[in-house]
């Protein structure tokens, strides 16, 4: 890619900002937007850009979508950004979502289970109606209703299947996991490795693959074993300690999505799993990566790969946007040079075939 | 696991979940902390926190999160340590003054009494309604026959 060093536009640029910044702003007359603000009432936006940003911090998060005037695919990118400048401390142990503190988790294969079915703070069953009451700012609303709180646990749906050997189980080879913000991107991908590039995909994307796997390219036939929602510990060994410590918790959604599994000549018909786990209160997102983690275990278990989502080159390599709105949106930068060559290239095309025609026209 | 390391672990994990806002609420009725010179930090930075495929096969990288990190001695030589989620430098400081005070005989009792419980109960009491609001959204389904 050829680009041409250009002088001139300063003065049109440092314009073109400060007329950003100002529409930013808006209407001065309206209050101005606090990052806190953000953080508590745009929850979702923030977890969003947290996941796709691919770093946990709702603060910074929230500084990104006020930044960006709201344009979350942008915001993401400021995020990413940052994370640049930080030094990395070290690896976490993973994360523990059996011990999840649960603020919601349903299961759609079971209707009584351990744990029960917890709906928490969620869109579904509501109306979609818009409700013009919060149009005008009131009063806040009461606290939400409370009941007594079996000390339960909640064992995994997946578990429950694995006991009865219906349930392919997950293999823990205690290997290292290769990390994409160290190592690129390669053929065939690891599971890991795929499951860190989903985790941080675009959720539009896989949203329209993991549907495209629903409506018959992939042959999928999932059920939502288990969705769960709310905070987990995060656990941290500094070398200079030399033991476990707790920094702080997080909040996750996981889901398993259960798919039939015709069997191969090693392994009897059983379920598979897809897995998703988000940053946040990212539900769709995590049972869209269930699904897509899932279609693209088509090698691993045998299976015919026919369709997009089975293609872990077509899936991996164009699910982050951040990559991806780089390498669309660079179009709209200078090609001059680029496009005089195309210029002279059509120009001499087309020369060569008028001049071509023209002894045919004077042919009897 | 000795109990002296449990005991650390549940202070320093207390001191993670609790802004600086919260410890220095705390600190006004409690002991003066000893003064303390800064080994490092306090600094951010990021982990990488990691899942498991399926939630309990092979690990996964999932995604960074900023932690904030701080170590400090006290005059007596104790060195204290803090690693929190987050990029609050004040709250790692004080979180790794009082993990060394913590560790000393003399001052841990009254430092526990005064900044650790109640910190540790206000987070329980957090949680406790976390999970009593999570309950009250819990389907108690009935059947046709039980409605007769």
């Amino acid at each position: 890619m050829a680009y041409v060093a250009v002088k001139g536009g300063e003065r049109a640029i440092g314009n073109a900002h400060a007329w950003l910044a100002e529409t930013r702003r808006g209407d001065a007359a309206v209050p101005e937007l606090e990052v806190a603000q953000i953080g508590q009432q745009l929850g979702l936006a923030v977890d969003r850009v947290m996941a796709e940003g691919s770093c946990y911090d709702r603060d910074l998060a929230a500084l990104a979508i006020k930044q960006s005037k709201g344009d979350l695919i942008e915001a993401a990118f400021l995020l990413r950004a940052y994370r640049t400048t930080l030094p990395r401390f070290g690896y976490a142990e993973p994360l523990d979502t059996a011990a999840m503190l649960i603020r919601r988790r349903v299961s759609a294969t079971y209707k009584d289970l351990p744990g029960g079915q917890v709906l928490g703070p969620t869109f579904d069953y509501t109306h979609r109606l818009l409700d013009f009451a919060l149009a005008a700012a009131g009063e806040a609303p009461l606290p939400a209703p409370e009941a007594e709180a079996e000390d339960a646990v909640a064992p995994r749906v997946t578990e429950l299947l694995s006991r009865e050997g219906l349930m392919r189980r997950e293999e823990d080879a205690s290997e290292e996991p290769a990390d994409l913000t160290r190592q690129p991107l390669s053929f065939p991908a690891a599971r890991a490795t795929r499951l860190q590039n989903l985790a941080r995909g675009d959720e539009g994307f896989l949203l329209g693959l993991g549907y495209s796997t629903q409506r018959g390219y992939g042959n999928a036939h999932p059920f939502v074993g288990e969705i769960r929602q709310g905070s987990v510990s995060v656990f941290l060994m500094p070398p200079e300690l030399g033991f476990e410590i707790e920094i702080g918790e997080i909040d996750v959604t996981e889901c398993q999505m259960v798919n039939q599994f015709k069997g191969s000549r090693t392994e009897p018909p059983q379920f598979t799993r897809g897995y998703g786990l988000v940053l946040g209160h990212g539900e769709r997102k995590a049972m869209s990566m269930a699904l897509v983690d899932r279609a693209l275990m088509a090698d691993e278990l045998g299976e015919d790969r026919t369709a997009p989502a089975q293609d872990e080159e077509f899936v991996l390599l164009h699910s982050d946007n951040v990559e991806a709105t780089g390498f669309v949106e660079h179009l709209k930068l200078p090609h001059y040079v680029d496009f005089q060559s195309e210029l002279e290239v059509v120009r001499l095309m087309r020369a060569t075939v008028a001049a071509n025609a023209e002894p045919e026209q004077v042919e009897p | 696991m000795s109990e002296e390391l449990q005991a650390r672990q549940r202070w320093m994990a207390v001191l993670a979940k609790a802004s600086s806002d919260a410890i220095r609420a705390r600190l006004n009725a409690a002991p003066a902390l000893p003064a303390h010179t800064r080994l490092r930090g306090p600094e951010t930075g990021l982990v990488m926190l990691r899942g498991r495929a399926g939630g309990d096969g092979n690990a996964f990288n999932l995604s960074e999160m900023t932690v904030t990190r701080c170590a400090v001695t006290l005059e007596s030589g104790t060195v204290g340590h803090a690693y929190v989620a987050g990029r609050d430098r004040d709250q790692a400081e004080l979180a790794a003054v009082l993990d060394a005070a913590l560790q000393d005989e003399a001052t841990r009792a009254p430092l526990l009494e005064a900044v650790i419980e109640p910190l540790a109960a206000a987070q329980a009491e957090a949680r406790a309604t976390e999970a009593r609001k999570a309950a009250a959204t819990r389907v108690q389904f009935f059947t046709m026959a039980n409605m007769r």
